[in-house]
């Protein structure tokens, strides 16, 4: 019963009755007064003795309990669902059409956790994943007729639980998809950090023959409003169909239900917590406008690889000695110190404006390098280039061995420093690879457009 | 049909109200949005989604909802910038549930001798109609039992009261898309409903009224057009509970109420003789739709010839010992066979339908129905047909629906939810949902019914209406028939407090006049009084009490500025031609008549005051209240005899 989230009297109280979760229970308290429902669980996190049951109306109410409460278990969990089978419908379709015969493009989803293709248990209003491919027709039939559908779920985690070491399995299982044939790849993700696993990915695929479309949602499945059938339909459709074998991030490109977009996964950033559009490519445009309901992809960038042009070839790999730091006013030398003095083989940098940190951290990051860690900077700025020669302090860090980090992303900078570290150990081919454009996470030129006009 | 010759306690009547009424919180249920509504043009964003209905955990799909979603259904919501917030927009979780809201509801509560539960949960129910972005409407029950006394004496129990969010706006529909503003969605309401003890019409009435003048004397609820509805669940004795949604005007409700009583009645009638006809189940549902567009070719309906026109089909089924019964009117105006047509219209997304019962008609000829009989297999005196011309699938789901409804009749009664209409009479909506359509708001922490909660909603306990009434009379001198008639005003509120400023100047009685007889003739005259804000109200009152403005010119000054939404009281009198009086030429107006009338006046005291206002008032009636007037007249003349006296 603790998981069920009572405690003191009320967990007392339940156990006595040996009721559980979707018993129907009966409540008689010591002022008289009765009640009667399904015993639900109690997400609130909280000491109070109540107990919560949902009525016969559907609403659920909390019953302040005591000592002197008496409680019963009315019917079972068991009995109930039994009986609501016996009497349900059969279960009708989403959607009367079959997908017409005929061969479509094999897609695998990848699961790897998020709210994306989640189910919702009606008796306590919890969110389980639903991963088989059969599930996955059931809740969004559409992408049936886009593609043959194979899933596999490679973890279950909350997305801000993820790792480097996880995006290795990730890599592994998507590159096995590829070499059994898959023409195109879902990754279902959540969205907190699935820019971070999608740019990983694009810099281990060093050879691509099919996209790798990541997908999550803002609005978890089990509401009707919800963005994850149209996010998952758009992903499937680029898996399916894109011309490009990059890594991409398709998710909504407005707050309607009209377009996705499909975001280069080294150029792709989550800019707002709660929105459908959160995610926006910054210093550059996205790949593809999507319009999921008609199918149709259009370009709007030009692809760096198209589809069927390489072979497969992976290099996995991610270390985790790697700091990603955010500059402040004041920030002291002493941090960076910790760092290299635990071993960490690469810090990114995120200072101010064209690449500063304050001049007292200059000496420590001299050290840093001087004992082979790979030092990056990129910008709080995100927008722009970071350029260190303009003030004194930027070349005062470039003299110390600091590697600017042109336009990159300061996460995706963070995960190309994680993936080439963890092949090679010299910090003067890191450093070249740091400069070069692997997977378009750095553009050489930015046009006057590629600004957004905030509201004014 | 007359329906006064049904008698509701003979038909075993049983209504339960649901009362939903708007709060007036400075902040909406779930975020930090005022309360107040738009026009249409308002500084605002829009966007458009969809809605996809979502499954239970055995599998259940909401079935209209389904439907909605296949026909594809897209929503175009109005966002404005001044009445929502990316809550509204499904883009931002809902904020904790607002107090103020919640010590309201609490309040009504304990007015209605409910008992407040200990902790409360906010749930989502799933309406996907559009008019919740989120697809669910947030509710939570907040107080359990209690109830109203009739005047009769008995008692109507409240089952349930809940503190909900409302829905967006409706704008309208066009094609796919249906329009919703989003600066209603999550104004807080109260929902209170009773039990099914009410048994005519009138109780329904009654008990509307009494909820809804006990919500109003808490100060606390909004009023006008749209912000109080009322829903309905009505049954007879071997009848079904229905739903009916959206009665905005309390007078139509005992219509309602009595028009849905005689509904399921007819139908249950109309099931007996389905039955004593011998007719099953199985035949009505074994009818095969034929395709009998060539029978049409050349009609002289418009209806049809244009559907063929169009490369359209006209189909037919045979309703098996129907004849006759389609006729049948199941409320004033409507027949068995609208009853189907609905059915065609929601399910077939047609226009109508054609059935035996009224052909030949339509131009369509005898010699049609003739063929048609015999196309369906179909028995004349014995059978009814019915046929849809539109595009197949349409016409083909359209006659589907209106088999599945045919053969429902022989059981009696479906399920239905039905939308009322000004005539007093419903149609279909869509069917009942099912009861497995609430789902735990997990975003929304549950929020515990302390002491200090409880102390707050006991501040906010209405008076009684007894008490008030005799408030009223006391402080205000009302008289009993007055204080009664303000007590039930919807601007009971605003009279306190107009009463409460100026009553020093005007009479209070004079004020409570302008609510129950200037403002009700008005609305007879069909003023759209509701347009008159509190502010544009207070102008009035408070230029009356200056002497400003005669009350003479009150009810026309009042017509105007209800006409003329944003005008002023200034632009009301330009308008209607009457001069802001200046009192100091009134002044001195008197002041001339007293002098030219010094003789009489010197003779006569104060007997001469009638001259005086004789020779002023021609000028100035209309403009100036006569008792003002008179004042000064009064004022004048004893200056004038003080003279005399000096």
């Amino acid at each position: 019963m603790e998981e069920a989230g009572y405690t003191g009297v009320a967990l007392r109280l339940l156990r006595r009755a040996g009721a559980r979760p979707g018993d129907r229970i009966r409540i008689e308290r010591s002022d008289g007064r009765v009640f009667e429902g399904v015993l639900m669980p109690r997400y609130a996190i909280s000491a109070r003795p109540i107990i919560v049951v949902k009525l016969d109306n559907g609403y659920n109410i909390g019953v302040r309990v005591d000592e002197g409460t008496r409680i019963e278990v009315v019917k079972t969990r068991e009995a109930i669902l039994h009986e609501a089978a016996a009497g349900a419908p059969a279960a009708v379709p989403l959607l009367e059409e079959q997908p017409p015969p005929g061969k479509r493009p094999r897609v695998t989803i990848l699961g790897t956790g998020g709210t994306i293709a989640s189910k919702v248990e009606y008796e306590t209003g919890a969110v389980r994943p639903a991963f088989s491919a059969e599930e996955i027709l059931e809740a969004v039939p559409e992408v049936g007729f886009i593609a043959d559908i194979s899933s596999r779920v490679v973890m279950n985690i909350l997305s801000e639980n993820m790792r480097p070491k996880y995006w290795e399995k990730i890599v592994d299982e998507a590159a096995k998809a590829i070499q059994e044939g898959a023409e195109g790849i879902v990754v279902a993700h959540g969205t907190d950090t699935m820019a971070y696993t999608a740019s990983a990915l694009a810099f281990a695929f060093r050879g691509l023959p099919v996209p790798i479309a990541f997908v999550g949602a803002q609005r978890s499945s089990d509401r009707p409003s919800s963005d994850a059938a149209f996010n998952l339909v758009a992903a499937t459709l680029v898996a399916a169909r894109a011309p490009f074998a990059e890594v991409v991030v398709v998710m909504h490109g407005e707050a309607g239900d009209t377009y996705a977009l499909a975001h280069r996964a080294t150029r792709v950033r989550k800019m707002h917590t709660s929105r459908r559009d959160a995610f926006q490519t910054i210093n550059g445009r996205p790949l593809a406008k999507i319009y999921p309901f008609e199918g149709r992809i259009e370009l709007r960038d030009k692809p760096l690889r198209e589809r069927g042009r390489e072979e497969l070839h992976v290099v996995n790999g991610f270390e985790e000695k790697v700091a990603l730091v955010k500059y402040y006013p004041g920030m002291e030398a002493e941090l960076i110190d910790f760092l290299v003095d635990r071993g960490y083989r690469g810090i990114v940098l995120e200072g101010t404006g064209l690449g500063h940190v304050g001049e007292w951290l200059v000496e420590s990051i001299r050290r840093a390098v001087e004992q082979g860690v790979v030092v990056v900077m990129t910008s709080q700025t995100l927008f722009g280039r970071v350029n260190m020669n303009v003030y004194t302090t930027g070349r005062k860090l470039l003299q110390a061995g600091v590697i600017p980090g042109e336009d990159m992303l300061p996460e995706v900078a963070f995960v190309k420093l994680s993936w080439i570290l963890a092949h090679t150990h010299d910090p003067r081919e890191a450093g070249r690879m740091l400069r070069e454009n692997l997977a378009g996470e750095i553009t050489y030129r930015h046009t006057l457009d590629l600004y957004p006009r905030w509201p004014h | 049909m007359d329906p006064s010759k049904y008698d509701p306690r003979e038909l075993g009547l049983r209504v339960g109200l649901e009362i939903h009424q708007q709060l007036d919180t400075r902040r909406k249920l779930f975020c930090s949005c005022p309360t107040t509504l738009v026009s249409e043009d308002a500084d605002k964003d829009e966007f458009i989604r969809q809605l996809r209905p979502t499954r239970s955990e055995l599998g259940e799909v909401d079935i209209a909802a389904l439907f909605e979603w296949r026909k594809g259904r897209l929503y175009h919501y109005h966002a404005p910038r001044a009445a929502s917030c990316l809550v509204e927009a499904d883009e931002e979780p809902p904020h904790e549930i607002n107090r103020e809201a919640v010590v309201i509801g609490l309040a009504v509560a304990l007015a209605l001798g409910s008992t407040p539960v200990d902790e409360i949960y906010v749930m989502r129910k799933i309406v996907i109609d559009g008019s919740n972005t989120t697809g669910f409407q947030r509710t939570a029950i907040i107080a359990l039992g209690g109830g109203i006394e009739l005047e009769s004496g008995k008692k109507i129990g409240v089952q349930t009261i809940a503190v909900e969010e409302d829905a967006a706006r409706k704008l309208g529909e066009e094609g796919r898309y249906t329009h919703y503003m989003l600066d209603r969605l999550g104004i807080p309401l109260i929902e209170i409903s009773t039990a099914p003890d009410i048994e005519t019409p009138e109780e329904a009435y009654e008990a509307a009224l009494t909820i809804g003048q006990l919500l109003r004397l808490t100060g606390r609820v909004k009023r006008g057009i749209g912000t109080i509805r009322q829903d309905l669940n009505v049954s007879i004795k071997g009848g079904v509970k229905t739903e009916i949604k959206g009665v905005q005007r309390l007078d139509l409700l005992p219509k309602i109420v009595l028009y849905e009583a005689i509904r399921q009645k007819r139908l249950l009638e109309i099931r007996d003789e389905l039955r004593s006809r011998g007719v099953s189940r199985r035949d009505v549902e074994s009818a095969e739709i034929v395709d009998v567009t060539g029978i049409f070719r050349g009609t002289r309906s418009k209806i049809i010839a244009r559907a063929i026109k169009r490369g359209g089909k006209v189909l037919a089924v045979k309703l098996p010992g129907f004849h006759g019964l389609l006729g049948v009117e199941v409320q004033p105006g409507r027949r068995f066979g609208t009853e189907l047509a609905d059915y065609a219209r929601f399910w077939g997304g047609v226009g109508g339908i054609f059935h035996t019962d009224e052909l030949p008609g339509y131009g369509i000829t005898e010699e049609e129905v003739e063929q048609l009989y015999k196309a369906v297999g179909a028995a004349r005196g014995r059978d009814a047909v019915v046929i849809v011309a539109d595009e197949e699938p349409k016409a083909r789901k359209a006659l589907q629906a209106v088999v599945e409804r045919a053969a429902a009749a022989l059981e009696g009664i479906p399920k239905e939810t039905r939308a009322a209409k000004e005539d007093g009479t419903t149609r279909f909506m869509r069917p009942q949902p099912g009861s497995a359509r609430m789902y735990p708001e997990t975003d929304i922490p549950p929020l515990e019914v302390t002491e200090d909660l409880l102390e707050e909603a006991r501040k906010l306990v209405p008076e009684k209406p007894s008490e008030k009434l005799r408030k009223l009379k006391e402080r205000y001198g009302l008289s009993d028939d007055l204080a009664r008639q303000i007590v039930r005003d919807v601007r009971l509120d605003l009279f306190e407090r107009l009463a409460e400023r100026y009553g020093d100047k005007v009479p209070p009685s004079y004020i409570a006049s302008i609510f129950t007889n200037i403002l009700r003739s008005l609305s007879r005259e069909g003023v759209p009084i509701d347009n008159l804000s509190d502010e544009s109200i207070e102008e009035v009152v408070s230029a009356a009490a200056q002497g400003r403005l005669a009350k003479d010119a009150v009810p026309d000054v009042l017509a105007y500025l209800a006409r003329n939404p944003g005008a002023r009281l200034d632009d009301a009198m330009k308008a209607l031609g009457i001069q802001a009086v200046d009192m100091s030429m009134v002044e001195s107006m008197v002041e001339e008549a007293v002098r030219a009338l010094e003789g009489e006046i010197r003779s006569r005291g104060y007997a001469a005051l009638s001259k005086v206002m004789g020779r002023v008032m021609p000028k100035l009636r209309g403009k100036v209240d006569g008792r003002t007037v008179a004042e000064i007249a009064k004022r004048k003349i004893s200056e004038l005899l003080g003279e005399r006296r000096g």
